[in-house]
């Protein structure tokens, strides 16, 4: 029955990672703004002339 | 650009998306309201940024009446600049504006690529929930002044000011709230999965096995009561130092009860205990809180004269001119104050003339002329040429700032919350209950009295109580907020329940700030030539619409010379402006056709030389004001208060109903007292007020308004921020929030109804850990979905939603 302890630690410590994780995710400021970074990821970098000419076409 | 006709009631600008009224500019197959909207396209356009407009349709802020002119040249001032730095090297500057203007992914675009448009700028961020733009930029290629004005160019003006420190500040606590809150569902998941063997009952766990889970819980338990939870205590215990009973302590009674039993139970291995319920509860706990705690962070409600006052002016000293922050001016210092600059301290005027505009400060519309030698208050605008004043007072002894230091600005807010009056009664009815049980098995059961005791204690922890309130008057909070009524905080409705009095004040409350709307239709647009004859004669006259005229046109040039100025009574004015006569008035005045005008609408004729065409000036009072007062008039009391003389008396009376008041000439000062006097014949006064000329009735009222046009513009202190077109709605939005109190009476009973329940068992001694860990959430979980969807469906039925 020992191998359950063994279990218990170790699913405990992979929750407290996640915690730790949830931690560092807070402190540096990832729900400080929960709107901006999915409207910034959809950017397009700097357009092609190319593509641009096409488009006023 | 030409001046194509396109039948201008329909064409929208291109940038900013408002009607092209009286102006069409026309640039690149494009139409722009006015040229600062062109000139921002032109700029993007050059840069290659038309991205901007791809992602949202027409996104620009409106750039009409917009003049930056040495606006923000005290921003070379060393000692404001390190004010305002949050780091500073020789190569590197980081700064933070609030700019709140923000308000589409267009914005974000936009702001974010400010690097492409001048060199020297480094990196910038936007945070669209707090409208801030985070900028890197390097000193020695860019300077802050140029930064500033080419967001205020590009329609991001950065609101500035020395009090920024209190924004970090709640940045801080939110995240501090998040990660309790996850500390407590790390607790609340991890030790329920360690407590489930318990609840079935698993026989085949060795006795070593099941102590080893009990020892882990407890370790898991002990960040949650005292990192998460730690907040009830402090408050529980704070409440209790003032000898005040809030809903905090019984819900620290019942997490200490919880905590100790478990602890004694698992120690002398009587029992699993009850850690399990006891982290769901601190959970649960912690979402209401954070519910509670999402409030309107990029508005400000508490915005005082320092807000409104510029930091810095230009002081004159032996022909030199520096820029120096108001707070360093010294008597008989001398300054200069441009065209709509504000004048900061009571003072002395040099120049020869000048007109002031209080209308911030005392409502009243008119601009006053003064002489040289008059002495001038603070908080004016001037209006026209530069002026040069000897400061009389510094600033913080000047008659606005005086203001400011009424008892009604320092009183601190002593409100009862509707949760804290009960929880007076709850927590003593929970201790006697509890008590007499525990009485009640001395006699019967020995054995069973801590038990029974201590699960009195537990059952009544009011945590699906605490609940209602927060999700009840957060759900409508963010309603109301859809419908730019913006509170400052969730308990600002509770106060709207009780309101018998409603106190209009009418300068820019009942009218709207931007005056009347005034179009021009005539064969020809106006020259700017014209439009500053027209200025000039109009601002020689006080007739209501030639004032109208003149805060219309004032944008346009000098005053001209008049020659043999006539005011015909009723009619009209004339005289010869450079040259050419000049008319303005009825149609038999001005020698033009009769226009039929619809209800609410003056026409003014135009001749210069010639008859050009007419104005049409549209009443300025609010849409919808007559049925607005119609439904409330059955309700509450109305008043009007009123900064301006009697002259609308009469425009009011057919607005209002009969047994409305009016009240004229009253002074900021005479305001706050006739609040006051109401209150003290025990009315609840709700004011509504724009301007700081309302600032002290809106502190004094149980609730104050801000009514304004423009939600991010100033706003002195306040309760709420309405927005200015919603105003006709008002009625409705009073009767949402008195529904939202039954509501919450109603959460409250269906939370009872749980509290009886677990009760009646825990008397009987007959609570299990497994029963707690069931009603626990289940009593939260409820309330918080009736509450939630009984409000939507109440804000359904009101159209609200």
């Amino acid at each position: 029955m020992t191998v359950i302890i063994i279990l218990i630690i170790f699913s405990i410590l992979v929750a407290g990672g996640f915690l730790v994780a949830f931690f560092w995710a807070v402190r540096s400021g990832q729900y400080d703004d929960t709107y901006s970074p999915s409207v910034r990821m959809l950017f397009d970098d700097k357009k092609s002339e190319s593509e641009k000419n096409h488009k006023k076409d | 650009m030409s001046d194509k006709v396109l039948a201008p009631e329909t064409v929208k600008c291109y940038h900013c998306g408002e009607l092209c009224e009286d102006e069409l500019v026309e640039f690149d197959d494009k139409p722009f309201c006015c040229n600062g909207c062109k000139m921002v396209y032109e700029i993007l356009n050059e840069n290659d940024l038309c991205n901007y407009y791809d992602l949202q349709n027409t996104p620009g802020i409106n750039l009409r009446n917009r003049n930056y002119e040495q606006k923000f040249a005290y921003l070379d001032n060393q000692d404001i600049q390190n004010q305002l730095l949050n780091f500073s090297s020789d190569h590197l500057n980081k700064i933070v504006f609030f700019v709140p203007a923000i308000h589409c992914s267009s914005c974000i675009w936009l702001l974010e690529h400010l690097d492409r448009l001048r060199e020297g700028i480094i990196q910038s961020r936007v945070n669209f929930v707090r409208k801030e733009v985070s900028i890197d930029y390097n000193p020695e290629v860019i300077s802050l002044k140029t930064i500033v004005e080419l967001l205020a160019t590009v329609g991001y003006e950065p609101e500035i000011n020395l009090q920024n420190a209190s924004r970090t500040k709640a940045k801080k606590e939110s995240r501090k709230l998040y990660l309790q809150v996850g500390v407590a569902g790390f607790g609340f998941g991890n030790i329920m999965l360690l407590s489930f063997p318990e609840y079935f009952g698993f026989e085949g766990l060795d006795h070593s096995v099941r102590m080893f889970m009990s020892y882990i819980n407890i370790l898991i338990s002990l960040p949650v009561v005292f990192y998460s939870a730690s907040s009830y205590f402090i408050s529980a215990y704070k409440g209790l130092r003032q000898k005040y009973i809030n809903i905090d302590v019984p819900i620290t009674i019942g997490i200490v009860t919880l905590f100790v039993r478990s602890l004694y139970e698992i120690l002398s291995e009587a029992g699993p205990g009850y850690l399990d319920s006891l982290a769901g509860l601190i959970f649960f706990l912690l979402i209401g809180k954070w519910f509670q705690s999402r409030t309107y962070e990029s508005l400000s409600f508490d915005r005082d004269y320092k807000s409104y006052f510029p930091l810095a002016v230009s002081r004159i000293t032996d022909d030199a001119h520096e820029m120096v922050q108001i707070t360093e001016l010294k008597e008989n210092d001398v300054i200069e104050v441009r065209n709509q600059e504000i004048i900061p301290a009571d003072s002395e005027l040099i120049s020869s003339e000048a007109s002031i505009d209080y209308s911030f400060v005392t409502g009243e519309a008119d601009t006053i002329e003064k002489q040289e030698g008059d002495y001038i208050y603070a908080g004016g605008r001037q209006v026209g040429n530069t002026i040069q004043l000897r400061i009389k007072k510094a600033v913080s002894q000047s008659y606005l700032t005086q203001l400011w230091n009424n008892d009604a600005f320092n009183e601190e807010s002593t409100y009862d919350s509707l949760i804290d009056k009960i929880s007076k009664y709850f927590t003593l009815a929970v201790l006697f209950i509890a008590l007499a049980s525990a009485t009640f098995w001395y006699f019967e059961g020995p054995s069973h009295i801590l038990n029974a005791f201590t699960a009195v204690l537990i059952v009544a922890c009011p945590c699906a109580l605490s609940l209602a309130t927060p999700f009840t008057l957060g759900n409508a909070m963010t309603i109301l907020g859809g419908h730019k009524l913006y509170l400052k905080h969730m308990n600002v409705l509770e106060k709207l329940w009780n309101i018998t009095t409603i106190i209009f004040d009418k300068t820019g409350t009942l009218t709207r700030t931007d005056g009347a709307r005034i179009k021009f239709v005539g064969e020809k647009p106006l020259t700017n030539e014209q439009k500053s004859m027209i200025a000039s004669l109009a601002a020689n006259s006080t007739h209501p619409l030639s004032r109208a005229l003149q805060r219309h046109l004032h944008d346009f040039g000098n005053r001209e010379q008049i020659i043999g100025f006539k005011e015909a009574e009723g009619k009209g004015v004339s005289g010869v402006v450079l040259g050419k006569e000049v008319a303005l008035g009825s149609a038999g005045f001005v020698g033009g056709q009769e226009v039929g005008a619809t209800v609410g609408t003056s026409i003014v004729h135009i001749k210069i030389g010639e008859y050009r065409g007419y104005f049409s000036v549209q009443s300025s009072y609010r849409k919808g004001l007559g049925d607005l007062v119609k439904s409330l008039a059955n309700k509450y009391k109305l008043l009007v208060l009123s900064g301006d003389n009697q002259s609308e008396e009469a425009n009011l009376k057919t607005i209002f109903t009969e047994n409305s008041s009016f009240v004229f000439n009253q002074k900021p000062e005479q305001k706050l007292a006739y609040i006051r006097e109401k209150q003290q014949d025990g009315e609840q006064v709700l004011m509504l007020g724009d301007g700081l000329n309302d600032a002290g009735a809106l502190m004094q009222a149980n609730v104050g308004f801000a009514v304004t046009e423009d939600v991010t513009a100033f706003t002195p202190a306040c309760d709420a921020i309405l927005y200015g077109q919603n105003l006709n709605a008002l009625s409705n939005y009073l009767k949402f929030a008195r529904l939202s109190k039954k509501v919450i009476l109603a959460s409250f009973t269906i939370s009872f109804i749980y509290n009886f329940i677990g009760l009646s068992l825990a008397v009987s001694a007959q609570i299990t850990p497994l029963f707690a860990a069931i009603l626990m959430p289940l009593s939260s979980i409820s309330v918080v979905a009736f509450a939630t969807f009984s409000v939507r469906l109440i804000a359904k039925r009101l159209k609200l939603l």
